[in-house]
């Protein structure tokens, strides 16, 4: 197969890019300039900094207990004592909207990690083995897309029973599809190429191959289209949670909240509107941040 | 391959998918959950009691004899009975599923005429503010929860400067129109009703505004790109070049190629806004399907959240497929 020679030689001298320390340091460089460039990636990676600083120092930021109540201060409007106010058992929003973002963040993490892993192990399945194999996992995946994400997530939820670690399945179980998609694409580019050949050649067995080959090779597409998502996790489960199938009270979750706060709209506007304007801020950070990464890694952008 | 084969395809691939959607939902309502008996009697009913209902749901066969009663009843229509309203969850859908399709489809409508000049705009005059504006724009659009916007704009138009009206479809004192196609705004009309028409219109306008907002921010990104695609085309310099004004080769020649990839997007958005339609008409009071589904999460009536969810569902292939059938239509040069 002449035609291959050019694509394994191109393959080959990325590589050898990639091995060496001085391109490396100049990858950097461009990522940094392209990101320099672009407000929008700039204000991305400066909201999700703070939420992930929130999250860390959460026990020092938050001026209250979470959980705590105190009748005597219910319903208070914001105040220099209570920033976000308090909500129906006197309990510090801002306190609660601090210590959430551990919730979002620890929802982002598993998420990502079993629906990627998930789709990831479909999509090699299908791309290496191929045949009846790749036809089959192939429709089941069409069959998963053919439905709305949010609705199917809220019906398994709610058939789970609703809490945060069967919210956490429930929306895992329904955002694989696009890793799938994207690890079989890959695979199948990755297996045609010599050094497997070449692997095989040499006796490596299928899981071998499919670890130490192929999985590297598709992991930094994975790993980009994770990051892309994460927003929309955000999302998803603020969502499920106000529509109360996700952490029960009295976590702190964004969704709940907003939920909680609905009845007292009217008057204490402070209940849900402020948890709210977390979620729409940490959805728009990894939004953004998300855009930012595809931009610079976009090949087209080169140059 | 031909259109015909395509067709047919397509056509058998939707089956597929469908078969599918009804083995997730059986799988969700007999498999996974707790007890439906005990969700409907209540954890300490006698147990003579217990069986009885078991006997009279067919939960007591065979799994796979349940599911293919279960497959052959959706066939015909028959998705169980609510177990809040008590009437067949079929009966509900046909009664709820026109309210949601008013506000889509009115979602729709707000987002492809603000969508599509967005993105013509943001294309013809690249990098500069109006772009970088529809960019900031869009990226909020899809940042936004949809039930947090709707919760603002209903505090601040509603309850605090009473400029649109609230929660619902209709005021409590406004009389409805006789109901000839459960479509509230076609009855007023036919009915020549203005005061509910104007009526419906203004409750309509805060729910569509915040679920065609998601739309058309994806409308534009996905127009001002297919945009500036086109305008690179050499076509649309050999039409400069003869001499055509500026306005008619962006509407006539860029734009009418351009607006093929914004159709397939329109028919993808479709199926995003049937599902913020469960959130949108949670926070506006808006008795659709959506609506219907939540409620029935909170009462545990599984068989019309299960009902709903395969309803949308399949409404959802639907349009998928009628999307793809278009795009093949509208786009000669596809090879099937």
């Amino acid at each position: 197969m002449p035609s291959s020679i050019p694509a394994s030689a191109s393959e080959l001298a990325r590589a050898a890019g990639r091995i060496g320390a001085p391109p490396r340091y100049e990858e950097l460089r461009r990522a940094y300039r392209l990101w320099r460039r672009s407000p929008l990636s700039v204000v991305g990676t400066v909201l999700v900094g703070v939420i992930l600083l929130v999250a860390v120092l959460a026990p020092w930021i938050a001026p209250y207990d979470p959980l705590a109540q105190d009748f005597s201060v219910r319903l208070q409007p914001p105040s220099r004592a209570h920033w976000f106010g308090t909500d129906q058992f006197g309990r510090d929003i801002f306190s609660r909207v601090v210590f959430g973002s551990r919730i979002a963040l620890e929802i982002i993490l598993i998420v990502s990690v079993i629906s990627g892993g998930l789709g990831a192990l479909v999509g090699w399945v299908a791309g290496y083995f191929g045949g009846r194999m790749d036809e089959v996992l192939m429709r089941l995946t069409d069959m998963f897309l053919a439905f709305p994400s949010l609705v199917l997530a809220m019906a398994f939820a709610a058939a789970l029973g609703p809490s945060l670690p069967n919210m956490i399945f429930a929306i895992s179980l329904v955002t694989w599809t696009p890793y799938a998609r994207l690890a079989r694409g890959e695979t199948l580019r990755t297996k045609a190429l010599d050094f497997v050949e070449a692997a095989r050649a040499m006796g490596a067995s299928d899981m071998r191959i499919i670890f130490r080959h192929v999985l590297p090779m598709t992991l930094s597409v994975l790993i980009v289209q994770l990051t892309l998502r994460m927003g929309t996790i955000v999302l998803t489960a603020a969502g499920l949670g106000f529509l109360g199938l996700g952490a029960q009270p009295p976590t702190p979750e964004w969704g709940a909240m907003v939920s909680d706060g609905r009845n007292y709209i009217v008057d204490q506007w402070w209940m849900s509107t402020l948890p709210g304007a977390a979620i729409a801020a940490a959805v728009l950070g990894f939004n953004l941040l998300g855009d930012g990464i595809r931009d610079i890694l976009d090949p087209r952008l080169r140059r | 391959m031909n259109l015909a084969t395509y067709v047919t395809r397509r056509l058998a691939l939707m089956v597929l998918v469908v078969f599918g959607v009804l083995v997730i939902t059986f799988v969700i309502s007999h498999v996974i959950p707790a007890d439906p008996v005990l969700a409907i009697l209540g954890g300490n009913a006698p147990a003579e009691k217990v069986d009885a209902l078991r006997r009279e749901l067919g939960l007591d066969k065979p799994l796979h004899e349940q599911f293919v009663a279960y497959i052959w009843g959706a066939v015909r229509g028959d998705l169980g009975r609510s177990l809040r309203t008590g009437r067949p969850v079929w009966d509900d859908i046909q009664q709820y599923f026109p309210a949601t399709v008013e506000l889509t489809f009115s979602a729709i409508f707000l987002a492809v005429i603000l969508g599509i000049p967005l993105g013509v705009i943001s294309a013809t005059r690249r990098n500069q503010v109006h772009d970088h504006t529809t960019r900031v724009f869009s990226i909020v659009g899809v940042s936004m929860p949809v039930f947090w916007t709707g919760l603002v704009l209903l505090l601040l138009l509603y309850y605090r400067l009473g400029w649109l009206p609230g929660p619902g479809r209709l005021d409590l004192e406004i009389l409805p129109p006789p109901s000839r196609t459960r479509l509230l705004i076609l009855d007023s009309l036919l009915a020549g009703n203005w005061a509910a028409l104007r009526n419906a219109v203004g409750h309509l306008v805060m729910p569509a505004f915040v679920l065609g907002y998601l739309a058309t921010a994806t409308i534009a990104r996905v127009t001002r790109s297919s945009m500036l695609d086109a305008l690179h085309q050499d076509y649309v310099r050999t039409a400069r070049s003869k001499g055509l004004v500026e306005r008619v080769v962006v509407l006539r020649h860029a734009l009418r190629n351009a607006l093929i990839p914004t159709v397939t997007v329109i028919g993808l958005v479709f199926g995003g806004l049937l599902e913020g339609s469960v959130l949108t008409e949670t926070i506006f009071a808006w008795p659709g399907l959506g609506r219907y589904i939540t409620t029935g999460y909170i009462t545990l009536d599984y068989p019309a959240v299960m009902g709903g969810t395969l309803y949308i569902a399949v409404v959802y292939s639907i349009v998928n497929l009628v999307v793809d059938l278009t795009y093949a239509f509208l786009d000669p040069r596809i090879r099937f």
